[in-house]
């Protein structure tokens, strides 16, 4: 045992310095367990140290056992020490390695849309629902009793030959494509209990060809309120709030006198939208007046008792006086590119 | 209707300072709406000359111009060169000067031409605007004006100052088709004196009675075709008169050509009072009148030279001779006033709106005359109207009135209507006064007497035959005092519930494709039969009558063609990588179940509840769908990323997408479908029900229709998906337990669909398995031939205790055994 080392204060002190000049010289964790492994690992001096100590006598074991402890410990915080210094480095290596030009990242996602008309007519029921009002729904495809009939269209008057409808085949049995959202007013009325406050959006068609302001598939939005007492006020009332809602507290309303078989008084109306393309002015909106007393019979309502009011606007022209689109084109083709400018908003 | 300014200033007061713009806003107030302006846009200096001498110059071109010398009332004549031969030395004529423009806009300048300086320009009727007559120069003596000073200022003397505003009559006021109403309105709304038109003439009984019978055998919804019917007649006009340039000038621009001097004169007078009249040659009429409906294939040759065969429903004007005129339509052509006739009978009688309105849409006559009919007539007009143009022959045509002719009026008194003074006020909302009421009352014609229950007896005039209820008549008090009294009152309504369940989920369904990366379109519902067929064999689909488009003249049953038309048109626009949507209405009749019903309702009652049932049957289904179409590339190359093709994914993904935004589970399963490509193709169900199908288009099919070789579609029943959907979530507590993972690689048939596979998995390992998924299909080596291998990640959990590998392993075995009964699964080592 004569090559065994022997635990003196000038053995430990070299290993430890050893061990601490290894430490500092180390530059990388590769390096660090290198050095770890030769300074403080199984096999290392301080270990072989260590291990001796159970040997020795036991007057000696307590002194010993304080001298290379004491170097162990010195031994370690340097390396804790020397690690934290390492990894710190090497992490912020790393970052720098790993850095991204954040212009130029790949997405994984595609950008969608939804059309404008959707918005507006999500808008227009919005606003209604706010009132308290239900959103009603009707057919497309539509009896013609419920198109005209109902709304006091007689068979034979001149406006109901106005409304430029589509017909389907035969034509003897009484269906035609919705000319107006105003069948919904019929099937409101038959549907609930009174009072009703019910407006629809939907799509309508006339025979119109397709043109920058006119196509022959469109969309209108229409309200019916039928109540006790209810008056044309009131009607103005409800067109006022419903023009502020979507054109800014500027708007207003006017009504002009106009004839509609399913109004009495009738009015056209006009909106003043401040912010209007081209500047200020009155725009033609839609149609609206007192519910006809025959309209409310034909629900089976009793007019002396209930009376109310209805309106109906076209949404496409709505939406293109409101943004300032030009050519009815852009909205029904398609095209992605007319979505895509309003994403998610309108 | 058109109006021009001097024939309404004729019946009404206008101001001084009168524009064009100031009649178009009074009668907006009162219920025009303002359309258009028409003007002769001819102007000065255009003067009466007269042609003093002029030369016939023969051309190299083979045309002969009149060089020549022509007063203008200047001290020297001036030389013209004019290439019309249809005048004499001495005529006046109209010469448009240097200076003067002509509608085109033709400004007129000196100018040299045939070897000449031509110092103005001898017009014709159609350069100063007055019609299409362009024979020859215009003659004054022609319109019997040669005794005009030379030099005057021929634009005021042809009328050519004068214009007219065009504003749009609704249908229920006929009345306003006419000089008599425009102006009664004008009145109404600026306060202007008003002079009644009808009551400026003086109508005389005849004396000698022309035989007129109505016999109207098949009065069309109870009312007899004619209920008032005058007839007049002069003798000894000479029709061949000029009409006066007044008259052609007034014509002109309410729209109407000048014809003749007796078709003027009828013209003028039904645009002047509102009710047509018609002439005949009255020595071409054999016996009396028979206004009859028409004999089943009974033929008439009307004035345009067509013969119209006609129906039984159309009113006839008869003679001995038989059919001589469509009643209120247009006249025939063997009683037509000609060159030679010299004696006129004049109709002027009342027909049933409803009669004419169908016969001129039969046989697509709208003629100015029918059009007042459909609208309703003055019953009170006739004898007022044939006297209007018996007094114009005798003026105008140098005729003679006759004794002979005949006056019948069997229409009803207008009915009175019962009316409140408080009752505008109750549907108005507006604070009228008494007297405001009352005034609006007699402006427009009633007769108001008290009755003893307070109440008002409001008798309307003849002419407002559309005042038929109280109501009609607060419009009226509302119209006369104006709209602008009209306050705003925001109504309250009763608390509301929202929009329905199927609403938002519509919206969700909407917003979370979109937010998923498809741009929303709304494509068009009409479709080619061919399209039909080629996504549904056999289908039946609505037919349009009268569809814009033959080509597309059906209601789409699916999404699919529209969204390929918009592909299309995008792609052509250079737009080459596609995702979009659309959520709308398909159009579903059934094969073989005949749609629509025989009869209709009458309005104004509410049918009863079986008469509602069998309607809302008769109309096809019309469900909503939800469609998508994706192209090209679903994500394009980016900086190290590859180009990500769109296809069959991207349909399937807004399947997800849809099933997470309506809770509602679909299973993907495999499907076929015509246009599909065979191999990749889904069939897609809630439990048992088919709600869609996803797929690639048949690569064929896309070239055919110059698509690109993928293209990936997707359709649902977005209703179903919607009534399946569940109402809300049901959750259950999280179970927090360590998880035990493993992975199972299973051997199946390579036909065995993995998400098959995965179900059996799935079933077979019980409620320890929490989630399993397939995470590898791998066909090769070490694989039996016609075999695959599928790896699926399982993650068991218990909610009790933590799970020891023996029990996953349990569990994923019973998955694995499960596999293997049914589709001889084994376990790959």
């Amino acid at each position: 045992m004569s090559d065994a080392p022997q635990i003196t204060e000038n053995a430990v002190d070299a290993a430890v310095e050893a061990a601490l000049a290894a430490i500092a010289a180390a530059g990388d964790s590769a390096a660090l367990k290198v050095v770890r492994a030769a300074h403080s690992a199984e096999g290392s001096p301080l270990a072989n140290f260590n291990a001796l100590i159970r040997d020795l006598p036991g007057d000696q074991k307590a002194a010993a056992g304080k001298l290379v402890g004491g170097a162990r410990a010195q031994v370690n915080a340097a390396f804790a020490a020397q690690e934290s210094v390492i990894l710190a480095a090497e992490e912020s290596a790393k970052l720098e390695a790993e850095a991204l030009d954040v212009t130029a990242v790949p997405t994984r996602w595609r950008a969608g849309a939804r059309h404008p008309l959707s918005l507006l007519m999500e808008q227009m029921s919005d606003l209604f629902i706010s009132m308290g009002w239900e959103i009603g729904e009707g057919p497309e495809l539509e009896h013609e009793w419920f198109n005209f009939d109902a709304l006091n269209f007689d068979e034979d008057h001149p406006a109901r030959a106005m409304q430029d409808t589509f017909y389907v085949e035969p034509v003897e049995r009484h269906l035609v494509m919705r000319t107006h959202t105003s069948p919904v007013q019929i099937r409101s009325l038959l549907a609930r209990p009174l009072p009703v406050y019910v407006a629809a959006v939907g799509r309508v068609y006339r025979t119109d060809e397709l043109d920058a302001t006119h196509t022959p598939v469109f969309h209108q939005i229409e309200g019916i309120a039928i109540d006790k007492g209810l008056t044309m006020a009131n009607l103005r009332g409800t067109l006022e709030h419903m023009a502020h809602a979507l054109f800014g507290a500027g708007a207003q309303i006017r009504l002009r006198p106009n004839y509609f078989p399913f109004t009495e008084p009738s009015a056209e109306m006009d909106v003043w939208v401040e912010n209007a393309k081209g500047g200020a002015r009155w725009i033609e909106w839609g149609g609206c007046g007192m519910v006809n007393p025959n309209v409310l019979r034909s629900a089976g309502i009793d007019p002396d008792e209930y009376q109310g009011f209805a309106f109906g606007m076209g949404i496409d022209r709505t939406l293109m006086f409101r943004n300032g689109l030009t050519d009815m084109h852009d909205i029904v083709e398609g095209d992605v590119r007319f979505s895509r400018q309003f994403g998610m908003v309108v | 209707m058109r109006v021009p300014l001097s024939w309404l200033g004729e019946w009404v007061d206008l101001p001084e300072d009168v524009s064009l713009e100031s009649v178009h806003e009074a009668l907006v107030r009162v219920g025009f709406e303002e359309e258009d302006v028409h003007l002769f846009e001819v102007s000065g200096p255009v003067v009466v000359g007269q042609v003093l001498a002029f030369t016939p110059e023969p051309q190299s071109n083979g045309k002969t111009i009149n060089w020549c010398q022509v007063d203008v009332g200047e001290a020297e004549p001036r030389g013209i060169v004019c290439g019309a031969h249809n005048f004499a030395v001495g005529d006046k004529v109209v010469v448009t000067l240097p200076g003067a423009v002509l509608p085109g806009p033709f400004p007129i300048a000196a100018r040299t031409t045939y070897g000449h300086t031509s110092d103005g320009m001898i017009a014709s009727a159609r350069e100063l605007g007055l019609g299409e007559e362009h024979d020859g120069i215009l003659r004054l003596a022609a319109l019997g004006l040669d005794d005009a000073p030379v030099g005057a200022d021929a634009i005021h003397l042809l009328g050519l100052d004068d214009a007219a505003v065009e504003i749009n009559v609704t249908p229920d006021r006929g009345y306003a088709i006419s000089i008599r109403g425009v102006a009664r309105e004008y009145s109404h709304s600026t306060g202007a004196a008003f002079r009644d038109p009808a009551l400026a003439v003086s109508p005389r009984e005849p004396v000698e009675i022309f035989p007129v019978k109505v016999d109207d055998r098949a009065p069309i919804r109870g009312t007899l075709g004619s209920r008032a019917f005058a007839t007049r007649v002069v003798r000894g006009v000479d029709v061949t008169r000029p009409t006066p340039p007044w008259m052609v000038a007034r014509l002109t621009l309410a729209g109407v050509r000048s014809i003749s001097l007796p078709v003027d004169i009828t013209n003028y007078v039904m645009f002047e009072l509102g009710q047509p009249t018609h002439g005949y040659d009255l020595a071409k009429l054999r016996g009396g009148f028979v206004v009859r409906r028409a004999e089943a294939g009974e033929k008439l040759e009307t004035l345009d030279g067509v013969v119209r065969t006609l129906s039984t429903e159309d009113l006839l004007i008869t003679d001995d001779s038989g059919p001589i005129g469509l009643a209120g339509v247009m006249g025939g052509a063997t009683t037509e006033i000609s060159e030679t006739t010299t004696d006129i009978l004049i109709e002027a009688a009342n027909f049933d709106p409803v009669s004419i309105a169908r016969t001129a849409r039969r046989h697509k006559l709208p003629s100015e005359a029918s059009k007042r009919f459909e609208r309703g007539v003055d019953p009170k007009l006739g004898p007022v109207a044939a006297q209007r143009v018996v007094d114009l022959l005798v003026e105008l045509a140098g005729g003679t009135a006759d004794p002979l002719g005949s006056v019948d009026n069997q229409y009803p008194e207008p009915a009175p209507i019962a009316f409140s003074m408080s009752h505008p006020a109750e549907i108005i909302g507006a604070d009228y006064t008494l007297s405001e009421v009352r005034n609006a009352l007699d402006l427009i014609g009633t007769t108001c007497r008290a009755a003893e229950d307070g109440m008002l007896q409001v008798t309307p005039p003849s002419w407002r035959p559309d005042l038929t209820d109280a109501v009609t008549l607060v419009e009226e008090v509302a119209r006369i005092v104006g709209y602008d009294r009209i306050p705003a009152v925001l109504p309250i309504a009763p608390p509301g519930r929202g929009l329905t369940r199927a609403q938002t989920a519509r919206r969700r369904a909407a917003a979370t494709l979109a937010a998923a990366g498809s741009t929303e379109v709304l494509a068009s519902p009409f479709t080619s039969a061919s399209m039909v067929e080629l996504f549904e064999p056999g289908a039946t689909a609505v037919r349009l009558a009268n569809p814009l488009d033959p080509q597309n003249g059906v209601l789409r049953r699916s999404l699919l063609p529209g969204l390929i038309e918009v592909a299309r048109r995008n792609l052509s626009r250079g737009m080459t990588d596609l995702a979009v949507f659309e959520i709308g209405a398909v159009f579903l009749p059934e094969n073989g179940v005949m749609v629509g019903t025989d009869t209709i309702p009458v309005g104004a009652a509410r049918p009863d509840d079986a008469t509602l049932a069998v309607m809302n049957a008769s109309i096809p289904a019309q469900p909503m769908h939800v469609g998508g179409l994706f192209l090209g590339d679903a994500l394009a190359k980016q900086p190290g990323a590859v180009a990500v093709p769109a296809g069959i994914t991207d349909a399937l993904d807004a399947v997800r997408q849809l099933a997470l935004a309506l809770a509602v589970d679909i299973a993907i399963g495999t499907g076929s479908h015509p246009a599909l490509h065979p191999g990749r193709t889904a069939e897609l169900r809630v439990g048992d029900r088919v709600v869609g199908i996803a797929g690639e288009l048949l690569p064929s099919l896309a070239d055919e229709l110059d698509l690109p070789r993928v293209v990936a579609l997707v359709e649902l029943d977005l209703d179903a998906l919607i009534e399946l959907g569940a109402l809300q979530a049901t959750p259950t507590a999280i179970d927090t337990l360590p998880a035990a993972t493993q992975d199972l690689s299973l051997v199946v048939p390579r036909e065995i669909p993995a998400g098959e596979v995965l179900a059996a998995v799935v079933e077979g390992a019980g409620e320890l398995l929490e989630d399993a998924r397939l995470v590898d299909d791998y066909r090769g080596t070490g694989i039996p031939a016609g075999r695959k291998s599928l790896t699926f990640a399982m993650r068991f959990r218990a909610p009790d205790r933590t799970l020891t590998a023996a029990e996953a392993s349990e569990a994923k075995l019973s998955g694995a055994a499960r596999a293997g009964e049914l589709f001889g699964a084994t376990v790959r080592e």
